[in-house]
């Protein structure tokens, strides 16, 4: 079991391996993803109940919830292969890495839009200094400087590990940045779903799951698609990308 | 006579300790501190400038300067040790020092400390002397002038921490001063929060220790884990040009 991982982990390091078996996962990936979220969000836009209080506006958690979920684990995702890059200095997990903070903070951005375009009929200003917005704000600030490191190192790996770096001190800080945040002002609701229960309706906490899946697997496809191009440009002196490429 | 081609066992030399490695540095920065003030100085006096600029935008009503004084103190502090870090590795990058403190026996980590301990020392001291003085003139009283000094002394080390991670990451590139800030103001945050509501929180004559035993709390993780993130990020840095 535990030999068969380690094989499966160097397998994954390798760029050649790395770049067919996504290719293989990917159609998969797209079809699943677009199973989960055009039902999910036609059904959660279009005829999900209305909510008591909120009425129609409440629709938009079935973008903003996922958005902000896969923001944060996007950042955490990077951490991790920060960790990869630094130890085990695996060539895979400094593309992997690169990609991710582009469209992680893309959906930090879609979570905060959402997320004010809501607050406008709901609590009647586009914005609050509200413990779970600012850190939200914050997360897309850590996205950004982790960006700007990256754009400003010439040498991709040295960059990477550069990156890795930062994105690890940044993981760190994010829980005590959360919580700092979160003594200093709360107006936010608490989070809504649980694991062991749930203060929504089935008919709402369904369509949201699979909205939430749906754009977990969006993400996947995002990050597979981008590291690929990243593969590609930096392997294009090894022989089977020009074979693929047919130079 | 020993033979010439037959290597003789080495004499092991006395390998300094970690200890007075990182004292060397400290004691050696210090030294170029006094040598050179301008670099102690300036810091300073961008942070009496930046917190005289402030009645002048905003007006000079005593209770809007009250309200606002805490985080104009805490903000101008914040900015002022941007700006003296970018300095830090600066030179020892160009002339060659910091490779050879990555070859010394010393752990980099070490070494790396002391220079901002040294650095913290020379930068940040003048301006925690100073804030009582600018506390009083942004009109805040008895009690809070104390707590500010207070939460100066335990939240400026984490800030010279927090942005040393950010001068050793983009030592080795031309153009770093905007990229530390970009990379080291989101990590400032907790610090600025906290050390904010103490002084407010005193202000109120409200019971301020929870807050700065926070500071001291994020000081005590700060000196635990940041010389690994800023000896990691040398190394990359040194060995990367």
């Amino acid at each position: 079991m535990f030999e068969s991982l380690k094989r499966l982990y160097h397998k994954f390091g390798s760029p050649k391996y790395f770049y067919d078996i996504t290719g293989r996962m990917l159609p998969w990936l797209v079809a699943l993803s677009v199973l989960l979220l055009i039902p999910g969000l036609i059904y959660g836009l279009g005829f999900a109940p209305p909510e008591k209080y909120q009425g129609n506006s409440y629709r938009v958690i079935y973008i903003h919830v996922p958005a902000a979920s896969i923001a944060m684990s996007g950042y955490m995702l990077m951490a991790v292969a920060g960790v990869v890059v630094l130890v085990w200095r695996m060539k895979m997990a400094e593309m992997v890495a690169k990609s991710v903070a582009p469209i992680g903070a893309s959906f930090a951005f879609i979570c905060l839009v959402t997320g004010s375009i809501w607050g406008k009929p709901t609590w009647g200003t586009w914005w609050v200094w509200d413990a779970r917005l600012t850190s939200m704000l914050i997360l897309l600030f850590l996205y950004l400087g982790v960006m700007a490191l990256n754009a400003a190192i010439e040498n991709a790996q040295s960059a990477a590990r550069a990156t890795a770096v930062l994105s690890i001190v940044g993981a760190v800080n994010l829980p005590i940045i959360k919580y700092s945040v979160e003594w200093w002002n709360t107006l936010h609701q608490p989070a809504s779903i649980r694991m062991t229960s749930s203060a929504i309706d089935p008919e709402m906490l369904y369509t949201l799951l699979s909205c939430i899946a749906g754009f977990y697997c969006l993400f996947a496809v995002l990050v597979i698609l981008s590291t690929r191009c990243e593969i590609l440009l930096r392997e294009q002196r090894s022989s089977w990308v020009k074979k693929l490429v047919g130079v | 006579m020993a033979d010439p081609l037959v290597s003789q066992p080495v004499q092991a030399e006395e390998v300094p300790s970690m200890w007075s490695g990182m004292l060397a540095v400290m004691k050696r920065d210090l030294l170029i501190a006094f040598r050179q003030r301008s670099d102690m100085v300036n810091p300073l006096f961008f942070f009496i400038m930046v917190i005289a600029l402030f009645p002048l935008g905003i007006g000079p009503e005593p209770s809007t300067l009250q309200k606002i004084g805490p985080g104009v103190i805490w903000i101008a502090a914040l900015l002022s040790t941007l700006l003296s870090v970018d300095s830090l590795f600066r030179q020892d990058f160009d002339d060659g020092s910091l490779e050879l403190a990555l070859l010394s026996p010393q752990p980099l980590f070490v070494l790396a400390f002391g220079k901002v301990i040294a650095h913290w020392l020379v930068t940040a001291i003048p301006l925690i002397l100073v804030a009582p003085i600018l506390s009083i003139m942004l009109f805040m009283d008895g009690d809070t002038v104390k707590v500010t000094l207070y939460s100066l002394l335990l939240g400026t080390p984490v800030l010279s921490m927090i942005s040393a991670i950010g001068a050793a990451l983009t030592v080795g590139l031309r153009k770093g001063g905007v990229l530390v800030a970009v990379i080291a103001l989101p990590l400032y945050i907790p610090v600025l929060i906290f050390g904010t509501s103490a002084v407010e929180a005193a202000s109120m004559t409200l019971p301020y220790a929870g807050q700065l035993a926070y500071l001291a709390a994020f000081l005590i993780m700060a000196l635990t884990f940041a010389p690994f993130a800023i000896g990691a990020a040398l190394r990359i840095s040194v060995t990367s040009q």
